[in-house]
């Protein structure tokens, strides 16, 4: 049995964040799930993947946040009680229905998970998702500890239902990714079906019916605002007259900071997990007993801007500071000693800070910077479109996936990337701006997630560029999830459908459409070359399963190569490749066959024909 | 409890979130609270994984530069990039076994010397454990055991509230049942490098 699925009440499990958040969905008695995987939410939708194969839960990998969002809006319009996740930028993708799903309301609870990540871990952005909450009126709730974000998600739902609103549940990187150890609670039966009732003059968001809905919206803002001035999680510890108002993981900061310092007695603290609408009252009362407030929160000023607002209309002057040049910026996350140097800052404490090392006389350390794996078909396809591309002015648009690593030297593959799709849709501008050759790479699942849209814009507006689609059978960066294009089969799924790439661009009316196999780097190259000289949109599928996926699925692998005398040290190879199976032996280059898979591609560019598969036999000599 | 603070940095692949895993379960056996926080951005993709670990009573997940009370590094040109971490208190512990980041390999980067890694972190913390981890997973039966060792190592220093035993138990319930043998002489083998080290 799946361990979050442990029906014994009192249990203390060591979980990760996003298994306690999923652990809480279970306790609600979550019925349908709905994700499209992105760090640092991916592991709560692996956790409902697995639970779902032996459980009643219904959970789907959804083509993209905004699908995944109108599905789950349907399961809770039907009385299911639905979880929608996402990482934070996955919310833009889905805001369309974020918007006017806040007027329709739902039936069952729904609870939408947004995962920001503050210093951009793996992300292309640290925008703070609090402001959606403010921007569609629905409630926000953000948990400061993997046990709370455990405890919270039943609240969630229950407040879903009370309103009759979607809730947003607002986690970052330092929630998701923490482990610690919870307490199980009992879980509660789910119930995965429901019915829907017609009744289009609340559910059909013509403008007659949407600006009935949107009083409605309001008042339901004001109902959220009684609950949050009386919600458990948000709360005042400590008599001090020193305030410091808090959230998240800075909670944590914050009250490990003043045990240190001992000032505990001086400290008024207000923590808010209930944070849109911000809790007007609690508020006020706190301002009252404080002499000064520090605002300790990550990101934006959002509570700053809220507090302040707050203290005007009760023409309080009291000084409320947070985002200030020299104490906190709304630059990247915060840390505990550096909360407790800007507490210290802001009070007048002394305090003295721990002597790190001078570190001045360190050597340069070489980096590890991430590289694509052996084996990976991308390093491939990018060696074939340079070669392809040699002697041309080229612009590459690249997207979000593994093969935006490609940017990196010596591939050097990617010039240009904002978000998920954009590769497709740059690529119609530039084309149209520029006499450069452009060539387009997105990948097999960022293709389906909204990839789509841009190509067919590419044929209607007739832009004259080149997409590569790397499809390498799978979601690769997030873990290996399943996408629309993957052979569910194959992993010993039944009841999914196939979505064939090839066919989707043909039937997009694109007309010049090749399919390589890019270890077979001479046919690539030169498929890859008529593409580019095509006047028009043309698409090159690139199919090769990536390295990793196919070791999991017990693929066989090719026999490993070594480099023989033969070789006079050219280093095409290494300089061009970039394969992190080679390594130096003195001057001479060498293959670690434990790392080589056998891809053949340095092979095939070698001029002396040097490197080449070991036989059986000598199969333990290289490594 | 005063809060006790460990830091592990590996690369991607060594072993070091089991290690974690099976220091959080010894904690929860011996009623010692932990939490701990990890980053692992693309640890398959030959990246730095860093697990921060707090026992004892303290809320945050996150350890700050200078604040570890011990380092483990499962490789030493890591121990010396994760000094920022430590104080003159800080003990550390690594292993000397170097995996050469691509760009050594290429012949495009120097990796800094075994004897200065240890002369400048023996300099600038309270105490260096160092050996080679992988040679003693070796003797131990996997050299994938290297975690094990280096938890030996970690748990003989008593710098954390953890009894041996209590780790050995979450070895035991932990870890793959068909390495479990190896992993607890694993286990003694860095516990017995480090008493030998101290001595």
């Amino acid at each position: 049995m799946h361990k979050l699925l442990t029906d014994q009440q009192g249990t203390k499990l060591l979980l990760l964040g996003n298994e306690a958040i999923a652990r809480g969905a279970i306790e609600a008695g979550v019925a349908f799930a709905s994700t499209y995987p992105g760090t640092p939410s991916s592991e709560i939708s692996l956790s409902f993947f697995q639970v779902s194969q032996e459980s009643d839960l219904y959970f789907e990998y959804s083509t993209n946040e905004k699908v995944a969002l109108e599905v789950a809006a349907a399961a809770a319009n039907s009385g299911v009680r639905s979880m929608c996740v996402m990482k934070h930028v996955g919310l833009n993708v889905a805001a369309d229905v974020l918007m006017t799903l806040a007027y329709i309301g739902v039936k069952g609870g729904l609870v939408i998970v947004t995962a920001d990540d503050p210093f951009m871990f793996s992300s292309q952005n640290e925008q703070d998702n609090r402001y959606y909450g403010k921007l569609s009126g629905l409630s926000i709730l953000e948990p400061s500890s993997v046990e709370e974000a455990k405890e919270m998600i039943p609240y969630a739902f229950d407040l879903s239902e009370k309103l009759e609103e979607p809730v947003i549940f607002r986690t970052t990187t330092r929630i998701n990714h923490s482990t610690g150890p919870v307490v199980l609670g009992k879980i509660k039966r789910p119930v995965p079906k429901g019915d829907f009732t017609k009744d289009p003059f609340n559910y059909v968001t013509v403008p007659a019916v949407s600006r009935k809905l949107h009083i409605k919206l309001l008042a339901n803002i004001e109902k959220a605002r009684k609950l949050s001035n009386k919600t458990p999680f948000n709360f005042t510890t400590g008599k001090g007259e020193w305030g410091i108002i808090t959230n998240g993981v800075s909670y944590n900061y914050v009250v490990d900071g003043i045990m240190d310092m001992k000032i505990l007695e001086k400290i008024r603290i207000l923590r808010v997990g209930f944070s849109h609408p911000m809790p007007g009252e609690l508020i006020i009362n706190f301002l009252k007993q404080c002499e000064k407030v520090l605002v300790v929160e990550e990101g934006e000023p959002y509570m700053e801007e809220a507090v302040k607002a707050i203290a005007q209309e009760e023409k309080l002057t009291l000084p409320i500071v947070g985002k200030r040049e020299d104490l906190f910026l709304r630059l990247y996350e915060f840390n505990p000693e550096l909360v407790k140097q800007c507490i210290s800052k802001f009070f007048d404490i002394p305090y003295e800070p721990v002597v790190i090392p001078d570190l001045t006389d360190i050597p340069d350390i070489p980096q590890r910077p991430p590289t694509l794996c052996p084996g990976c078909s991308h390093r491939a396809t990018f060696y074939a479109i340079n070669k392809a591309a040699e002697g041309m002015d080229t612009i590459y648009p690249t997207d979000i996936g593994c093969y935006t690593l490609g940017f990196l030297p010596p591939l050097m593959m990617g010039d240009f990337l904002i978000c998920m799709g954009s590769s497709v849709g740059t690529s119609c501008g530039f084309s149209q701006t520029t006499d450069k050759k452009i060539v387009s790479l997105i990948g097999d699942s960022t293709f389906f997630h909204s990839g789509i849209p841009g190509l067919i814009n590419s044929v209607f507006n007739n832009h004259d560029f080149t997409l590569v689609i790397l499809d390498n059978g799978t979601t690769a960066m997030t873990g290996h999830q399943p996408n629309p294009g993957v052979n569910m089969k194959e992993l010993n799924f039944d009841g999914y459908g196939r979505v064939s790439i090839e066919k989707v661009v043909k039937a997009l009316g694109v007309q010049h459409i090749s399919l390589i196999r890019p270890f077979n780097l001479k046919k690539s190259i030169s498929a890859i070359k008529d593409a580019i000289d095509y006047k028009g949109v043309s698409v090159v599928i690139a199919q090769e399963l990536c390295t990793l996926y196919a070791r999991s699925l017990k693929k066989k692998r090719g026999r490993p190569f070594f480099v023989s005398d033969k070789c006079s040290n050219h280093r095409n190879c290494i300089d061009e490749l970039g394969c992190p199976a080679f390594y130096l032996q003195g001057n001479s280059v060498k293959i670690d066959a434990s790392l080589c898979v056998g891809c053949s591609i340095c092979a095939q560019i070698c001029p002396e024909n040097a490197i080449q598969p070991l036989k059986k036999s000598d199969n333990k000599q290289d490594s | 409890m005063n809060a006790t603070r460990l830091i592990i940095v590996a690369v991607g692949g060594q072993g070091n979130l089991l290690a974690s895993k099976v220091l959080g379960e010894a904690a929860l056996l011996s009623h010692v609270p932990v939490r701990m926080s990890e980053i692992h951005g693309m640890a398959q993709r030959g990246g730095v994984v860093e697990s921060a670990i707090v026992f004892g009573d303290a809320e945050s997940t996150t350890i700050s530069d200078g604040m570890s009370d011990v380092l483990v590094s499962f490789e030493p040109a890591e121990a010396l990039r994760a000094l920022n971490k430590c104080n003159s208190r800080t003990v550390v512990i690594t292993n000397l076994s170097p995996l050469s980041p691509f760009t050594v390999t290429i012949g495009r980067g120097t990796y800094p010397s075994l004897t200065k890694i240890q002369e400048l972190i023996r300099k600038k913390t309270a105490k260096l454990i160092a050996y080679n981890a992988v040679d003693i997973a070796v003797e131990a039966g996997n050299i994938m055991s290297v975690n094990m060792v280096l938890l030996g190592s970690l748990i003989q220093t008593e710098i954390l509230p953890l009894p041996a035993e209590n780790v050995r138990k979450a070895i035991e319930t932990r870890t793959k049942k068909a390495f479990v043998d190896i992993n607890l002489k694993a286990f003694d083998l860095g516990f017995a490098i480090a008493e030998a080290q101290s001595a």
